[in-house]
């Protein structure tokens, strides 16, 4: 037999030999009791190890690492939206909207989605307590309202039916976005609280330096959640397009309506 | 969330057991978990480029515990943690000897710290350790060798310093 190495000692130990190779030094050991004494206390080790650190696989994760472990921008961007988030919440109390911009679980998403999403949201409080003109086109002429946002879009422009959720559509409207059009449609529950579903085309330019080989095209699908007082915004990005949903409705509940219109917009189905 | 997302999750346990070892304190380990995962995510863009995932983020984490790039560390406790930081053996006898060991294994450089931990904690291959941490095989199993005696004398009281932690 050959001589045993101090590689194939340790290896011996760990398992990393052929079985042929393990059982001759297997059988050798019985002759030399210093080294088998040495793969004893190695073998210990191992095991005191596993006994003093095993205990933290079963800890609760902490808060901070679960956020870390979720998606998220790099470190870099994030110090960008943080600026971003300055200049907005300006921007943001001059259409009456009070209190800090906050993505409540994760801090930022890309830098082009939070600005994204924080547009979605001051839309929302813009047009939501509109009484008399919610919408452009309303409900009732759901067949224009598809065919004239279709065409601004450059792309089909078909609201997704809610009413199994309990949300009637009540129309839509245009709105300017960051650099390009952006189609708005308005919902409304029994009791008259507003929901909006926000459309832009303009995100594939601007968000996903990650993204190589596809050029333009976010090919994540993640579910970002913010919060602005009362109003919760759920935003993803989706192919080329970004859609945030705003109301003042709970987290659960919109994040049910969000599963509802992505399963719509990716199934082309309409459920309700 | 895509499976990578679900992914990169199920490692996290592992990933703290062994930068709680490495670190030696639950609010370092944790620091250094962070900054693995926040960097694992920067970098997402070659996650279909991994095969061995696991040895992408254990060598993510060698990279920044070794270069220090972690965080500035504030003097911060966690509060609300009851679970004790070291695991208590049963016995009294065996509890010595835990400590002990959590003791020897701070005496460590850490290169030797390291191969010694992924391969007791993870049972990872020593060509996967190799891979890990940028380096040949031929030293992964020298530091093995060298990290696992020097364990062996610490806690066989070999070597003084340990027994600063005598009781009396």
């Amino acid at each position: 037999m050959n001589p045993i190495t101090e590689a194939e000692l340790h290896a011996f130990v760990d398992g990393q030999l052929t079985p042929e190779r393990h059982r001759e030094i297997e059988a050798s050991l019985a002759q030399r009791p210093e080294e088998a004494l040495r793969v004893q206390s190695y073998r210990d080790q191992k095991r005191e190890l596993r006994a003093l650190f095993d205990p933290v696989l079963d800890e609760a994760l902490p808060q901070r690492v679960l956020d870390a472990a979720r998606p998220r921008a790099p470190w870099y961007t994030r110090r960008w939206v943080a600026g971003l988030a300055i200049a907005l919440i300006s921007g943001a109390a001059g259409w009456g909207l009070h209190g800090a911009w906050q993505a409540a679980s994760s801090p930022a998403g890309p830098l082009a989605t939070a600005g994204f999403a924080q547009r979605a949201a001051v839309a929302h409080a813009v047009y939501s307590p509109e009484q008399r003109r919610p919408v452009e086109v309303d409900a009732a002429h759901e067949d224009q309202l598809v065919a004239w946002l279709s065409k601004r879009m450059g792309a089909p422009m078909k609201p997704p039916h809610l009413q199994a959720l309990g949300y009637a559509l009540e129309g839509g409207r245009l709105l300017p976005g960051g650099r390009g059009p952006v189609a708005q449609f308005m919902y409304r529950d029994a009791g008259g609280r507003r929901l909006t579903l926000y459309v832009s085309n303009e995100i594939g330019e601007l968000s996903s330096p990650s993204a190589s080989g596809a050029r333009g095209v976010n090919r994540e699908t993640a579910f970002r959640f913010a919060r602005e007082g009362q109003l919760n915004v759920f935003y993803w990005v989706e192919g080329r397009f970004g859609y945030a949903i705003s109301a003042e409705a709970d987290r659960a509940a919109l994040t049910e309506v969000s599963s509802e219109v992505y399963r719509q917009l990716t199934t082309g189905g309409t459920g309700g | 969330m895509t499976p990578d997302d679900q992914q990169l999750l199920s490692w996290v346990p592992r990933l703290r057991r062994y930068a709680r070892a490495l670190a030696g304190n639950r609010d370092d380990a944790d620091d250094l978990v962070q900054d693995t995962l926040e960097r694992a995510w920067a970098k997402s863009a070659l996650w279909r480029g991994v095969v061995d995932m696991r040895g992408w983020l254990f060598g993510i984490m060698h990279n920044l515990h070794v270069d220090g790039v972690r965080r500035p560390r504030l003097a911060t406790q966690s509060i609300d943690d009851d679970t004790p930081e070291v695991a208590m053996a049963p016995t009294q006898g065996e509890r010595l000897a835990v400590l002990d060991l959590q003791a020897a294994l701070d005496q460590l450089p850490v290169e030797q710290k390291e191969i010694v931990l992924l391969v007791a904690l993870e049972d990872m291959a020593y060509a996967d350790v190799a891979k890990a941490l940028g380096i040949p095989i031929g030293t992964v199993m020298s530091r093995l060798s060298r990290g696992r005696e020097r364990l062996r004398a610490l806690m066989d009281g070999r070597d003084p310093p340990v027994r600063l932690k005598v009781v009396k």
